[in-house]
């Protein structure tokens, strides 16, 4: 066993595992119940049957806007009336709870339930945490810093959950901010009490981003195998500053910058200096090249790395295997890499959700994974073996 | 379906905080059914609501005397102002038993993006209040939102050359609350304001 791939011992119960997981109206769902074990679940079936909404359900159980970042009216059912719910009985450290999120009937905000009772997101923040990967991450090396923060910050969240608060304070107070600097005659007062905001926020979210990025990397640049190590560094003004000072330095000099960029920014009808510029740069190791420079199938290796390393990351810090989504990765991986991929996924120890069109994407993986077939919104039934399709109802009930 | 008199109803319901249509409907038809008991001493108490209740000139505060009877209150210190974004935290404070000075209603907090700028506030109003009476401690409770503490640092920056202390109310532990339930956020911002013992 390679050293990367080492567990921590004597954590039991680290494994986040959904057991039955509830739709009511969420996307092409009008209602679906299916019940797991706590192994890898492999969903199959054609595409546009419903299989990435099935991840993106679950991705709303962790913190944040899910994995397609839809707002909450997108992921209702059409005629639905914008009502809708995605409940799961999941099984983690703290033993079975009962959550459930979505729009309730009189409200547009989303509600959150632990164990039937109504809690707040930071309740239950701590609860789910789960990495994803989905075909349009693919291109995150290729396109603007936007998507890579995007990335980062979401795998950050996964093991940080106040890093979400600090970007959304920060974001909030930005865009007021330049809404100010539009006017004539801004009142600098106002501009000083955002900025303020701004410098608070900001920082802290710099000093997740680095304390993040720093225990990512040393997971990153250790691995051995199939998907390569890779180092990674952050692009960023504030990033840089905090290398050589404290956070409150930091603050007092990103709200002295801001002051002065003033004037730019009220041209450029943006805020030009500050965190949110910040970019993630990603090295192949052992080729020494840009992750942008690479194949196309070794960037999305690399991208995998990257999950995968963050994975054991939750895993060393919080003793806590996440939910792993993965949609539609294994489509594109020769043999070597589907095989390495489903052995770490097993050794792991995390319940891994992975979709694909075709059942023989996922040969090798028998016998260690639950399979379930999706055609048009609907479960046709628990699968059995790869090569075995039955049209059976086993642990499984769905309504459609 | 329900005739233009209760279509008109359940809107206006509909458009109460908290309720959408489905609650708005639900609770037209408990009127509807409790008339004599619920409905009509409602349409009284909203009525006479209406006419009688003002927003206090000097603080903000909702009441039917005028200015409102925290302010006429002789018992209370006047030395110290408590400024709060809206009536409802100010009754919070209330509740609370443990204020007795006066207030002042911001009506709102600074959001740009909602078009609300000091002048909507009336700051300037609370500064020459501050200025002209015989405040010497202003204390700041907005919430802790960006919003909330973006408008108390604001005042609290016009406040800046006057002869009064500001402050504002410390984030952190609730009382009789455990470390083990609070969110990283407020466990940190009650370590940066850890006080000695």
């Amino acid at each position: 066993m390679s050293r990367v791939l080492a567990q921590p011992e004597g954590l039991p119960g680290r494994r986040l595992s959904i057991r039955r997981l509830t739709l009511t109206d969420f996307r092409c769902y009008r209602h679906l119940r299916l019940e797991t074990d706590s192994r890898p679940v492999v969903l199959t079936g054609a595409n546009g049957a419903g299989k990435t909404n099935l991840l993106e359900a679950l991705s709303f159980l962790a913190p944040g806007r899910g994995l397609r970042r839809a707002t909450l009216a997108q992921v209702a059912r059409r005629d639905s009336a914008g009502i809708w719910a995605v409940a799961a009985v999941l099984d983690g450290p703290s033993g079975r709870v009962e959550i459930g999120t979505g729009i309730e009937p009189g409200s547009t905000r989303r509600a959150l339930r632990l164990d039937g009772e109504p809690v707040k997101a930071g309740d239950v923040a701590g609860l789910v945490a789960a990495l994803w990967l989905t075909p349009a991450m693919d291109r995150v090396f290729m396109e603007g810093a936007s998507g890579r923060r995007r990335f980062l910050d979401r795998l950050i969240l996964a093991i940080d959950h106040g890093h979400a608060a600090h970007a959304g304070a920060y974001d909030h107070a930005m865009r007021e901010r330049n809404r100010v600097l539009k006017e004539q005659g801004a009142d600098p007062g106002w501009l000083t009490a955002l900025e303020a905001a701004m410098a608070k926020h900001g920082v802290a979210m710099a000093a997740a981003r680095r304390r993040g990025v720093a225990q990512l990397d040393r997971m990153c640049a250790a691995r051995q195998g199939v998907f390569p190590a890779a180092r990674l560094a952050l692009m960023g003004d504030v990033e840089h500053w905090l290398d050589e000072m404290d956070e409150a330095e930091a603050e007092a000099r990103l709200t002295k910058a801001l002051v002065q960029s003033r004037s730019r920014d009220a041209g450029a009808g943006a805020t030009t200096i500050g965190p949110h510029r910040t970019d993630l740069d990603v090295r192949h190791a052992a080729k020494n090249l840009n992750a942008s420079d690479c194949s196309t199938g070794e960037q999305k290796a690399v991208l995998i790395s990257m999950v995968l390393s963050q994975a054991r990351v939750l895993l060393t810090e919080k003793g806590l295997a996440p939910l792993m989504l993965l949609d539609e990765v294994v489509a594109h991986l020769d043999q070597t890499r589907r095989l390495a991929l489903f052995d770490e996924l097993v050794e792991l120890d995390a319940q891994s959700w992975m979709t694909g069109a075709d059942q023989s994407l996922f040969d090798g993986f028998e016998g260690r994974a639950q399979f379930f077939q999706v055609a048009d919104a609907t479960i046709l039934n628990p699968v059995a073996d790869a090569t075995n399709i039955h049209k059976e109802t086993g642990n499984l009930t769905h309504e459609h | 379906m329900a005739g233009a008199e209760i279509e008109a109803l359940i809107q206006l319901l509909a458009r109460l905080p908290g309720l959408g249509p489905r609650s708005a409907r639900r609770a037209a038809l408990h009127l509807l059914d409790k008339r004599e008991t619920l409905m009509s001493p409602l349409a009284q108490a909203l009525s006479t609501a209406a006419t009688s209740i003002k927003a206090c000139t000097v603080c903000g505060n909702f009441d039917t005397v005028e200015p409102c009877a925290i302010c006429q209150d002789r018992a209370r210190d006047d030395s110290i102002l408590c400024i709060v974004s809206d009536v409802a935290s100010l009754w919070a404070l209330e509740r609370a038993q443990g204020y007795r000075g006066r207030y002042h209603v911001l009506g709102g907090l600074l959001s740009a993006l909602d078009g609300i700028g000091p002048a909507d506030l009336g700051v300037d109003d609370l500064v020459s209040r501050v200025q002209a009476g015989a405040i010497r401690e202003v204390i700041l409770a907005t919430p802790a939102t960006v919003d909330g503490q973006t408008t108390a640092h604001y005042i609290a920056d016009r406040l800046s050359g006057l002869d009064v202390s500001v402050s504002g109310l410390a984030h952190g532990v609730p009382v009789g609350g455990e470390l083990d339930y609070l969110d990283d956020g407020t466990i940190n911002a009650a370590l940066k304001a850890r006080r000695g013992l």
